[in-house]
């Protein structure tokens, strides 16, 4: 069996969400390879060639792939594929967009965000914004996987020696263009990988209260959330969204201020280490799944927690 | 240009699903059903298209069981000119969904094939994608905002990082996300007059697709259930479990 996984990259360095996804191949055994496609992309692939278990990188370096557009990315894939047993990526929204095209190319089922390996050909994924497991059984012979970060802990990223290989480009599918994009700039730690989550729903009431959590997160050095009321509102981008549609994050600790708890929320967060929730209204069905609850109005206890915190 | 929009019956977003006893699946019966929130984006987004002049015609596509009719009579009823409905009590996984709206896309020839981004039953996540590839059509997926130009497509999308933006070739296909717009709710006038519109029947046989299940759902069970937490009277003893009891912070 050998396993390919396409990962993802920044500015010369492997995306942290892509060593999750090769502990999954780790699990489901055999020898992996990495996929790294892009424009300059070099100093990435010697990058991912260090990655512990890594047995190979291939390296297709081309302008076409510089966004990662789905069109040309799947087409690269799909070239790569008969040499593969498992197709993996992250469940981010990159390997969202390129996986179930690669799959439909090959005339095989996708398995969407698996949280387990049970067999090469068997996993576990949540179903119902995580409301139900399903193990299911892939009877195809490509496997094509995409896997769900918080599911398994990060392949560590030295220790690997790993040759590079580099791959022909399969050119421009000629589909479609990459315009530019609306990055949100923060100084934080990156939501999906922060070790403390400070997340803000409806009971913010504005914007300009997230400053009261900000204040928090950088005691914490935590991330900031944001339920979809928040989002919808227009208090924050909507990057910042956690949930069933937007980001599922497993941090240490994860605060959850002003959020009722759908479970379209839930389904982002439940898998936390420790939850807390503060809320005035005691019947909220967050404090159903919080460690600790404090019924109390955010305006006050929010201030309050950063300043003990000082101390 | 003709629009045709994919709509899934699942079970109520706002019901809290129970699994089975028997580990074969969540129940179903007696549980309120509605269409998938993202699906009804596509509708209210196929419309708009219509109200603005760009689209000429919506045909709403169901396929599954019989009572997949009434989500396609909702549909109808925010708008839709007209109803497909792919009859079948197979199981449909994306990969046979796909198929089958590729061949009812190859018979209906629309420049603009609409879905949501997931259905909130299985999550997969998939099925826009499939069909794009199938066809080898773009995909503009997780759209927050279209704008025709001439003969292309200006998609914004929704990415982990923030917003991107593609120019997209037609004939595409395109998924919703919730911030793409705000679905209406069907007034009762317009419900009658769904009822009139017509819904044309097809199978996959006739479409000559093969829709049976690629990956055998083993289980289906429960996930573990988190233990329910304390109280705290005061931020300072919620401080205190944090640093000593909890040891996160």
């Amino acid at each position: 069996m050998t396993i390919l996984v396409l990962a993802e990259h920044h500015d010369g360095a492997v995306r942290d969400g892509s060593l999750h996804a090769i502990t999954a191949a780790q699990k489901i055994g055999g020898d992996i390879h990495v996929l790294i496609a892009g424009q300059n992309a070099k100093a990435a692939a010697d990058a991912a060639a260090k990655i512990a278990g890594v047995g190979k990188v291939l390296l297709a370096d081309d302008a076409v792939y510089a966004a990662m557009l789905a069109e040309n990315v799947a087409k690269l894939i799909v070239g790569l594929a008969p040499n593969y047993s498992h197709l993996l990526a992250t469940a981010t929204s990159v390997g969202k967009n390129i996986m179930p095209r690669v799959a439909a190319l090959l005339d095989v089922a996708q398995v969407s965000e698996i949280i387990s390996v049970e067999s090469p050909d068997t996993f576990v994924r949540p179903i119902y914004a995580g409301n139900a497991l399903a193990t299911v059984q892939a009877t195809d012979k490509i496997k094509v996987i995409t896997v769900r970060a918080t599911g398994f802990d990060a392949a560590p990223a030295s220790g690997g020696s790993a040759a590079v290989e580099t791959v022909a480009s399969a050119g421009d599918a000629g589909l479609s263009t990459f315009v530019g994009s609306e990055l949100s700039k923060s100084e934080r730690p990156e939501l999906t990988s922060a070790r403390v989550i400070v997340s803000g729903g409806r009971g913010m009431q504005s914007g300009d209260n997230f400053k009261l959590l900000e204040a928090l997160a950088d005691k914490l050095n935590a991330a900031v959330g944001a339920s979809r009321a928040a989002v919808d509102a227009g208090y924050v981008p909507n990057d910042y969204q956690v949930g069933q549609t937007g980001k599922i994050v497993a941090p240490e600790l994860y605060i959850a201020v002003g959020i009722s708890g759908a479970i379209q929320h839930l389904a982002g967060m439940k898998d936390s280490k420790v939850i807390v929730a503060i809320n005035k209204d005691e019947d909220a069905p967050i404090f159903q799944v919080a460690d600790y609850g404090l019924v109390a109005d955010l305006f006050t206890a929010v201030p309050e927690l950063t300043a003990e915190l000082s101390k | 240009m003709k629009v045709l929009v994919a709509v899934k019956r699942v079970i109520d977003a706002n019901v809290k699903v129970r699994v089975k006893a028997d580990g074969t699946g969540v129940e179903t019966a007696n549980v309120k059903m509605a269409m998938n929130p993202f699906c009804e984006i596509a509708v209210e987004e196929a419309v708009r298209m219509k109200e603005a002049g760009t689209a000429t015609e919506v045909v709403a596509v169901a396929c599954g069981p019989a009572s997949s009719q009434e989500t396609i009579r909702t549909a109808l009823a925010m708008g839709a000119d007209r109803g497909i409905h792919v009859q079948t009590d197979v199981e449909l996984q994306p990969l046979a969904v796909a198929k089958l709206l590729k061949a009812v896309i190859e018979k209906e020839q629309p420049r603009i094939v609409i879905l949501g981004k997931q259905a909130i039953d299985d999550d997969s996540n998939q099925t826009g994608q499939m069909l794009a590839g199938l066809l080898g059509w773009p995909q503009g997926t997780f759209a927050s905002k279209l704008t025709i130009e001439g003969d292309k497509l200006r998609v914004k999308r929704e990415v982990d990082g923030g917003l991107e933006t593609e120019i997209v070739n037609l004939p595409t296909i395109v998924t919703t996300d919730l911030r793409l717009n705000e679905p209406r709710y069907a007034s009762l006038p317009n419900i009658m007059k769904a009822k009139k519109k017509p819904i044309e029947a097809l199978t996959p046989d006739a479409l000559g697709v093969d829709p049976s299940p690629r990956l055998k759902v083993l289980k289906v069970v429960e996930p573990a259930k988190r233990k329910s937490g304390a109280k705290v009277k005061s931020v300072a003893e919620l401080v205190d479990k944090l640093r000593n009891e909890a040891k996160v912070i």
